[in-house]
């Protein structure tokens, strides 16, 4: 029985001893940073680490309309126009084009009309698009060709694809230069009804023989795109193409900022579409073809992201003018794009570990959240937000831009009680719209990160106001030099003029109930809605919270069964139509589901939308807006709500950065300091080896004396 | 044992049926096609042509038991429960709502999953035992009593606990391993060291001390006082015989969730960046892609129904006196 303890004790010390030899030689074989999450050849490399949250659901040019899907796609096609990156306010420059188009107008009879020529007088707006010649694909199998010029796989039969299951199988790549055609292929593709291009329905309102071409299409969904013709969409030569827009629609060009409006090859359409293609997921949704700087190469969205420079990009300098200030961003004006070789996007689902590998120095670029706003921001003697002190000491820099969204809170103007255009509906509106402190909202739900809204227009977007002039007075005084906000007597005063003394109806003497629908169920929700019953009883009205799933949620603003919602709008493109539309009347979403959720209606609004919409930026269309502006601000159908500031951090080595909220092609400008990121992340992720020998220790004292009781045990006598 | 093997698959057919009918009353509850559809087109400028195709396009366009329009057997072929059902007793998964490959996608994302969950699974169950056999061998002393606290402690603090702290001590503090990520390959070993820890450490408390009540209880039977008296030693008592005895519970526990391991962990895998299944029907769900629910809970019925069958196998394997009729 001893010697059988004794052999058993010898292998355990032998066990622990090969343990500490094993432990050992990992500390030695692991390099001088052990947390690294990328390969260590990457380190001195000029790579972008970027995070994503959310995995992106199309790159089909023509499908994509989410920030995080642009935010890959962008890089990736290039619509014919892009915006300056760092003039303000945004200005459309040309990107494939050689110039930005001007409409011509021509009336029913096609002749040309006088640029000022009178908006009703105008059948159709034609933009003449021409391209800038020897811009080349990026390399892409679906180009290659045999020796006889024939394409390669575009007759892919089933046993060809046995060997394939991604795109690096094809042994052969090609390209081919751009040509107008292909911008025309993509708008027929935003026709087809199986494409379910989020802008179909929209476009089919404005180009001409849009709706005829899909009605065809769903007649005969097998029909060749490029051998059908679409009336309003002509490729004139190979390098120029004409779009027909009914009537006159100024912010037509904003969309050929785009993707939906980026080129499309048909060959790879055709490749893509090929059977047995599918059962790969080789198609072209995850497979984007562009002429960017930048290519997919590789795509896994569940893990990681990589976009390779494109060898075949075309010629594109760094601007040479911005705004003052802009020195820093200017430091590479005229030099040739892109800087960076690769980009890698990594997906985070959670934000702790985005943010401790941000501060790792293993990402570049982080937005902020909640949490770790304290740790990140502090304010300024001038209420300024900077980086906290530590962040300072890494040499982390904030960049922060208003966003051209707004988040408000909307009254559905069916409603029998909110809703109407009766003075005491509207009183009572006005009334809730001061009590609703959104001035508090923004410093406790969004940390200060937002700026109080006083209409529906944001900062950057033409026609808003800033200063005195850009107060809304029905919530707001000018004092001290600022806004601020009326008191909640003059809101009590207005819920009393509009019958509700003391937040009771003086006809029947009951207390005043409103309804708050949201989809909001979690404990942050309860907390924003604690404050918002909090905010109603300061005027003695109750708020009653109606959450509910996101599905009835959307029933309810569909039905016009909510009563009091919030919501918000991020632009598409920076003109006041894009937002003032969303109170439009025939956008009314009960009755023409439109986007005008609140379901406004006022003639003389309409009016002057129809006429502010086709008009240019001009001191004329600056006083149609501030009359639709003022008219809103009486009828309050919103409440305003703000608009949302970007905070985002980036460390000392990215240079270039300049927040670009209408843009997402921006990494092509970006510069990164390997070297200098390289040494910063060694030093910044040093092992720390002594919790190692400590746990070591520990288990020693642990195992000794442990296998000293089973040795004395097995070694005594029974009792 | 092969006639009751097919007994039980015979029975799983009724019991699949159920589950897939259960599954589309549930989520068609909740989610109406109109719903899915405007999901997938996206909150701006959804039309009704655009949400009319869309439900043309993924067949979400028909009655969903029952067609009134159709008579025949078309009454009940033609809707959106036969459609989308029968060919899932085919495994044939189709395509997710977003247009991927459903299958491909599962194949690709069991692999990182599996890399975690069977580590764990494998070192979870070794180190349980073997904590459970040590506070058996040192029963009634203060390392038992000790051992016992701390299990209870263990078992008291939330997964999520373990993560969040792991991953500050280790990755943030210490700087030992990445914080997230994930590699294929013999890169990956240092993505799924923290992870494989954690996930072993948060089941140490519960399964060691369940183990160890197991065992407390075979150490007080007849043959083990026998092998006592026979002059085996402890150690070899506990391995050879209380182990082996103590078997049957552990495998109830064990061997049913192991064809369930590569469908993973929805936390462990959200937190460490493993591409794996786990969130996988989470997602769907949240993005009331019915395509891939219905697939995966499809599939989670099938492994647990062969877990189950495994258990049975297991013990005849464990006790030679059971015998499968």
């Amino acid at each position: 029985m001893g010697g059988g303890g004794t052999i058993e004790w010898a292998k355990l010390c032998a066990m622990r001893n090969w343990f500490v030899i094993f432990t050992v030689l990992c500390i030695a074989g692991c390099g001088s940073t052990w947390n690294d999450p990328y390969p260590a050849s990457d380190r001195d490399k000029s790579i972008l680490y970027l995070a994503f949250t959310e995995r992106p659901r199309h790159l089909d040019p023509a499908r994509s309309y989410s920030e995080d899907e642009a935010s890959i796609n962008a890089q990736i096609y290039e619509p014919p126009l892009q915006y300056h990156y760092l003039k303000r306010p945004y200005t459309l420059v040309p990107l494939t084009a050689a110039a930005v188009p001007r409409p011509k107008y021509y009336d029913e009879q096609n002749r040309l009309l006088p640029q000022d020529a009178d908006a009703k007088s105008i059948a159709y707006s034609l933009y003449e698009i021409r391209l800038k010649p020897g811009i080349h694909y990026q390399p892409h199998p679906a180009f290659a060709r045999d020796e006889n010029g024939k394409l390669l796989y575009q007759n892919l039969t089933r046993k060809d694809l046995e060997s394939i299951d991604d795109l690096a199988d094809f042994r052969k790549t090609g390209t081919r230069e751009l040509l107008a055609s292909d911008y025309v292929y993509e708008i027929k593709r935003l026709a087809d009804p199986r494409i379910q291009s989020p802008i179909a329905g929209l476009m089919s309102e404005y180009i001409l023989g849009f709706r005829e071409f899909s009605q065809r299409l769903q007649k005969d969904p097998a029909a060749d795109l490029s051998k059908c013709e679409m009336s309003g969409v002509e490729a004139r030569d190979r390098y120029t193409y004409t779009i027909k827009v009914r009537g006159k629609y100024p912010q037509f060009v904003y969309w050929l900022a785009m993707s939906f409006f980026a080129p499309l090859p048909p060959e790879v359409d055709h490749f893509y579409s090929q059977p047995g293609m599918a059962g790969k997921n080789l198609v072209l949704d995850w497979h984007p073809v562009g002429t960017g700087p930048y290519m997919l190469t590789e795509n896994n969205p569940n893990s990681r992201m990589v976009l390779m420079r494109n060898p075949n990009f075309h010629s594109e300098t760094y601007p040479s003018s911005g705004m003052p200030g802009d020195e820093a961003v200017l430091k590479d004006a005229g030099k040739t794009l892109p800087f960076i070789d690769q980009v890698v996007f990594s997906r985070e689902k959670e934000s702790i570990p985005y943010w401790n590998k941000f501060l790792q120095g293993y990402y570049d670029v982080s937005g902020i959240t909640s949490d770790n706003f304290d740790q990140a921001i502090m304010m300024s003697v001038q209420g300024e937000a900077q980086v906290s002190k530590d962040m300072a000491r890494q040499g982390i820099e904030l960049k922060t831009s208003v966003a051209p969204s707004i988040r408000y809170m909307a009254f559905n103007m069916l409603d029998p009680v909110v809703g109407g255009n009766s003075r005491r509906a509207r009183l009572l509106r006005q009334a809730v719209s001061i009590a609703l402190d959104f001035e508090e909202n923004i410093s406790i739900f969004a940390n200060g990160r937002g700026i109080p809204a006083q209409g529906p227009l944001p900062p950057g977007i033409f026609g808003y106001h800033s200063g005195r002039d850009g107060i809304n007075p029905v919530v707001y005084d000018w004092a001290d030099g600022e806004a601020k906000r009326k008191s909640i007597m003059e809101a009590k005063k207005l819920l009393a003029d509009a019958g509700y003394p003391d937040g009771r109806d003086s006809e029947t003497g009951k207390p005043l109930v409103l309804y708050l629908d949201s989809t909001g169920r979690g404990a942050d929700d309860k907390t924003r809605f604690d404050w918002y019953r909090k905010e109603f009883a300061r005027i003695n009205i109750q708020l009653e919270v109606r959450a509910t799933d996101y599905n009835r949620f959307q029933e309810k603003i569909r039905k016009g069964s909510a009563q009091i919602f919030t919501w918000g709008w991020n632009a598409d493109y920076p003109d006041p139509e894009n937002f003032l539309f969303l109170l439009y009347g025939p956008q009314g979403k009960v009755e023409y589901g439109g986007e005008n959720s609140a379901n406004y209606d006022n003639p003389e609004y309409d009016r002057l939308f129809e006429k502010m919409k086709n008009m240019e930026n001009s001191p004329e269309r600056q006083a149609v807006i501030d009359r639709m502006v003022a008219i809103l601000r009486e009828d309050s159908p919103w409440m305003w709500g703000f608009y949302p500031k970007d905070y985002q951090l980036n460390h000392v080595w990215l240079s270039n950065l300049k927040p670009n909220q209408m843009a997402r092609n921006n990494v092509k400008y970006l510069r990164i300091d390997a070297k200098l990121r390289d040494r910063m992340r060694r030093e910044w992720n040093r092992p720390v080896l002594w919790p190692l020998a400590f746990a070591i220790m520990g288990l020693g004292l642990i195992v000794v004396p442990a296998l000293r009781y089973y040795r004395r045990r097995e070694e005594g006598r029974a009792k | 044992m092969i006639a009751y093997l097919i007994r039980r698959l015979l029975y799983a057919v009724p019991i699949l049926v159920g589950v897939n009918l259960l599954t589309f009353a549930l989520f068609f509850v909740v989610n109406t096609p109109d719903d899915m559809a405007r999901i997938q087109l996206g909150i701006k400028r959804v039309t009704p042509d655009a949400i009319h195709n869309w439900k043309v396009a993924h067949g979400y366009d028909k009655p969903l038991f029952f067609n009134p329009g159709e008579s025949g057997s078309n009454f009940f072929t033609d809707t959106i429960f036969f459609e989308k059902s029968v060919p899932m007793f085919r495994f044939e998964f189709g395509r997710s709502d977003d247009g991927r490959d459903i299958a491909q996608e599962i194949e690709s994302r069991a692999g990182p999953s599996l890399e975690i969950a069977l580590p764990v699974f494998l070192i979870g169950m070794m180190t349980n035992v073997s904590f459970a056999l040590m506070m058996a061998f040192f029963r009634a002393t203060l390392v038992d009593v000790w051992g016992v606290v701390m299990c209870v402690a263990a078992m008291s603090i939330s997964g999520l606990f373990y993560i969040i702290g792991g991953q500050f001590l280790v990755a943030k503090l210490w700087h030992w391993v990445p914080i997230s990520g994930f590699e294929a390959g013999a890169s990956s070993l240092k993505f799924v060291i923290l992870p494989v820890v954690i996930g072993v450490a948060s089941g140490l408390g519960s399964g060691a001390r369940w183990y160890r009540t197991i065992f407390l209880e075979e150490i007080g039977r007849d043959y083990v006082r026998t092998a006592k008296a026979k002059g085996i030693s402890e150690i070899r008592v506990l391995f050879h015989h209380v182990l082996r005895n103590g078997l049957i519970p552990i495998l109830t526990g064990a061997v049913v969730v192991i064809p369930s391991l590569f469908m993973g962990s929805l936390i462990m895998e959200s937190f460490f960046g493993i591409p794996g299944l786990g969130s996988y029907t989470l997602d769907a769900i949240n993005s009331q892609d019915f395509a891939i629910v219905r697939s995966m809970v499809f599939i989670g019925s099938v492994l647990y129904i062969i877990g189950l069958m495994l258990t049975d196998i297991s013990y005849t394997l464990a006790d030679p006196r059971i015998r499968l009729q």
